[in-house]
């Protein structure tokens, strides 16, 4: 944007930026889209007819027959993403310092951790989904792995709507074209980022560490 | 901020004013206003014959003028089109015309994310609409209740043509909730505090939030309820251990803040229009908008109230009971208000005062039949019933469909420059009155006498025959009364644009500029100092005020027209639209990937494309 066009950047009647009001509102409606998929889970918490069950054993059909099944979810794996993902806030934060600062190879470099966080955790969720399946947590198996699959599904695509726009971003950092005039597009992004991370937050004790 | 002057800034825009490209890539929220409402008036007529068609088949007993199956369809998508196709989108139309103007700001905050809403929204209409044409109407209730939607009791495509349909409607609403509200929050002219904003606006502002935090719920259920259609789970089906009375649960956090969603526009149009037919400022401006939100607050703990019959048990019923007859204070507070405004006023007897009046006077019917229903065993006897149809149809026509037709009496010489003429609107009024309270005043009675609704038809000799003759009669002059509308609008048409800026003696800036607008709403960002910033220049100039000129608009900057909105809004309905191909044609997921490569094609130009 030009100088000359920068002057229309009309005054705002609260002195914020209006698209970062607009990603705080999106932000409050997300809200109640996880609120209604957590519940929803909680509400069929132990209410699977059939295994694979996340913390017990059960019975479940593999392989063609019912059998006993081992607990279905590994702590320590998904701990470390959540480790993961949480750095990545931290590391967002460096980059719109850096962004403010007009340090691009604060910029660059942190915002690239940030991607790289953003993929590995998309990555652990693919994994562990496969790995789920492959022991007999289908979509449809029972109660638990469909409020499971779409709750953390759709955390999931948020984390990789947050990856391909920090992606972009990334992209135009490189290319120089994030002054910090323009750091303000970043700290929306980090926003939604922060949001993102949140919600994993809360879904990591509710389905992973709650019995 | 106007002097924000430009020496390479174009005087006007460089593509044409005008044809049909200039409204589809348009992103004044003047036209986008026009678009909402010609289209939610054509979904609305729609709806209107759907609603003919199912008064001729109940005009007599054992009536075959259409079939159990078709009364299903037909009573699905009235209720379907009349909330999502037909009241809210009329009052988009005001949402989009008039909170800029009210609040003094030249378009919305993100003008070309408004275009965006509205073509997404067209597209819902018509996709929801095209399942007419492939005789798979959507037929298990507007309120889709497990298992009426499973697969097994719904195998057709009806139920998928609802649940998307639903989706893409969601998306324009989520995303023109979040486009007002930030409107409202932050391009409020110079000294207009939060406190001294329009009714009208208030109360849209209050629709925002609602939107903002219903609309999420309802998007989760259909996704479960897509699932269980198309992907094996069990989220409310029984034989899986799922509960159908959870989609009751999810459906209703939504189903009862959308009541109000549909209400309070109509509410703060009323508030417009009775101070000004009453040359009296509104009585109790605070208490009005605090009553506002407490409704809106507390319509998001009353959900339960529409599930009585289920079995909750008598704590959730006491609880749900309480919440709901808590909602008759704050809205009573409302109509006390409006009839303080009224008494004492110098009543100047215009279409607008008789529709604001109506309004009021058939939304406190509505809302004692409402009070009725908030008591348990009382309710367990009127569940079902027409009782029930004649409360909604009291809150929903008689104070929806009455209080935005104030609004299109009151702005339609603001947004065409030509007033409607006032003996065929009080013929307007008569007909649509006598003919609301024929058609539904007697299905309290027989509500009371046992009258099941959704049935399509009723056997000879239960008393039945009479009112349900008398109210498919009232049902026609309600057809009249909207012929008359229309015709007076299209004689309006036909005459020279010469309406005043102010013919009303307006309180609200948009009585300041001419009519229509320029497209840059204000040469000037007026300055306010109270809730009625017009009636303040009346007072300091000691009477009228001149008819404002018409400005050259040089040196003002308005956002460029775009057609990416359109091009995304395509995606969204690719997307969303396709999945109803899963199960006929699984292989033609290509068009969900076209879809999302339209998509977000669409978002990156969008994107990067100069606002200005």
């Amino acid at each position: 944007m030009s100088d000359a066009a920068h002057a229309l950047e009309h005054p705002t009647a609260t002195g914020i930026d209006s698209k970062k009001v607009a990603i705080w509102t999106l932000i409050g409606s997300e809200c109640l889209l996880f609120a209604s998929l957590i519940s929803t889970y909680l509400v069929y918490k132990g209410k699977s007819l059939v295994g694979p069950l996340p913390h017990a054993e059960s019975q479940c059909m593999l392989h063609g027959k019912m059998q006993t099944c081992e607990p279905i979810f590994e702590i320590p794996l998904v701990t470390f993403g959540t480790a993961v993902l949480l750095f990545s806030s931290f590391f967002i934060v460096l980059a719109l310092y850096g962004a403010q600062k007009g340090s691009r190879k604060m910029l660059v470099g942190w915002l690239s951790m940030t991607v790289l966080c953003g993929l590995f955790f998309i990555g652990m969720q693919v994994y562990e989904f496969s790995h789920f399946y492959h022991k007999g947590l289908g979509y449809s198996t029972n109660l638990f792995s469909s409020t499971f699959y779409t709750l953390t599904g759709f955390h999931g695509s948020h984390v990789t709507v947050g990856v391909i726009w920090l992606s972009t971003l990334l992209y135009r950092a490189v290319k120089g074209k994030i002054p910090p005039a323009k750091a303000l597009n970043l700290e929306i992004a980090a926003l939604y980022w922060h949001f993102v991370d949140v919600v994993w937050i809360v879904i990591f004790p509710v389905v992973y560490l709650m019995r | 901020m106007a002097t924000s002057v430009l020496d390479k800034a174009p005087a006007a825009h460089a593509t044409a004013p005008t044809g049909i490209w200039s409204w589809i890539t348009t992103v004044d929220h003047k036209r986008i206003g026009i678009l909402y409402g010609a289209t939610a008036f054509l979904f609305f007529l729609i709806g209107g014959l759907e609603a003919l068609f199912m008064r001729i088949q109940l005009m007599k007993p054992d009536n075959d003028f259409v079939s159990a199956e078709t009364f299903n369809a037909l009573f699905t998508m009235h209720g379907t089109t009349m909330i999502f196709l037909g009241v809210m989108p009329l009052s988009a139309m005001f949402f989009n015309y008039f909170i800029p103007l009210q609040i003094g700001a030249r378009d919305v905050a993100f003008p070309r994310l408004n275009a965006f809403s509205y073509w997404v929204f067209l597209f819902g209409g018509l996709f929801i609409n095209f399942s007419w044409l492939l005789n798979a109407a959507p037929n298990a209730g507007w309120f889709g209740y497990a298992n009426l939607t499973s697969n097994q009791y719904s195998p057709g495509l009806n139920t998928d043509f609802w649940v998307l349909g639903l989706q893409i409607l969601g998306v324009a609403s989520m995303a023109a909730a979040i486009n007002f509200f930030v409107t409202i929050v932050n391009l409020r002219a110079p000294g207009m505090k939060m406190l001294r904003m329009p009714m009208f606006t208030w109360m849209s502002f209050i629709t925002q939030i609602l939107l903002l935090l219903a609309f999420p719920v309802i998007t989760i259920a259909l996704v479960f309820l897509m699932m269980d259609r198309h992907f094996g789970t069990h989220f409310f089906l029984p034989e899986g251990g799922g509960d159908p009375v959870l989609w009751q649960h999810l459906f209703w956090i939504f189903g009862h803040p959308e009541v109000y969603i549909l209400i309070l526009p109509a509410f703060g149009i009323v508030s417009e229009v009775l101070p000004v037919f009453s040359r009296k400022p509104l009585f109790g401006y605070t208490a009005m908008v605090f009553s506002g939100a407490f409704i809106a607050f507390l319509g998001f703990g009353v959900w339960s109230h529409h599930m009585f019959a289920t079995g909750m048990g008598p704590f959730a019923d006491s609880f749900f009971a309480l919440s709901t007859m808590l909602i008759a204070v704050p809205t009573g507070v409302k109509i006390f208000n409006w009839i303080g405004t009224l008494w004492g006023g110098s009543l100047q007897m215009k279409t607008p005062l008789y529709f604001a009046v109506g309004m009021v006077a058939m939304f406190i019917i509505g809302g004692l039949s409402g009070v009725m229903h908030s008591s348990p065993p009382a309710d367990l006897q009127q569940t079902d019933t027409y009782f029930v149809v004649a409360h909604f149809h009291y809150v929903l026509f008689g104070g929806s469909i009455f209080g935005l037709t104030a609004g299109a009496y009151y702005w339609f010489p603001k947004m065409f420059g030509r007033m409607l003429n006032e003996t065929l609107g009080k013929w307007h009024f008569w007909l649509m009155f006598i003919g609301f309270n024929v058609t539904f005043f007697p299905m309290h009675f027989l509500g009371l006498n046992g009258m099941p609704r959704r049935v399509y038809t009723y056997p000879e000799g239960l008393n039945f025959e009479f009112w349900n003759q008398v109210q498919t009669w009232g049902s026609m002059l309600l057809g009249v009364s909207m012929l008359v509308f229309i015709y007076n609008m299209w004689k309006a048409a036909r005459r020279p644009a010469n309406a005043p800026a102010d013919p009303w003696r307006g309180a609200t800036l948009e009585w300041l500029i001419p009519s229509p607008p320029q497209e840059f709403n204000f040469g000037t960002v007026p300055a306010v100092g109270s809730s009625t910033p017009a009636w303040d220049l009346r007072r300091a100039n000691g009477g009228a005020l001149p008819e404002p000129a018409s400005e050259s608009g040089e040196g003002i900057h308005m956002p460029r027209p775009s057609y990416w909105p359109v091009v995304t809004a395509f995606g969204v309905l690719g997307v969303i639209g396709s999945i109803l191909f899963t199960h006929a044609f699984p292989q033609w997921y290509f068009i969900t990937i076209t879809g999302a490569a339209i998509l977000i094609y669409g978002i990156y130009r969008w994107a990067f494309e100069p606002a200005f």
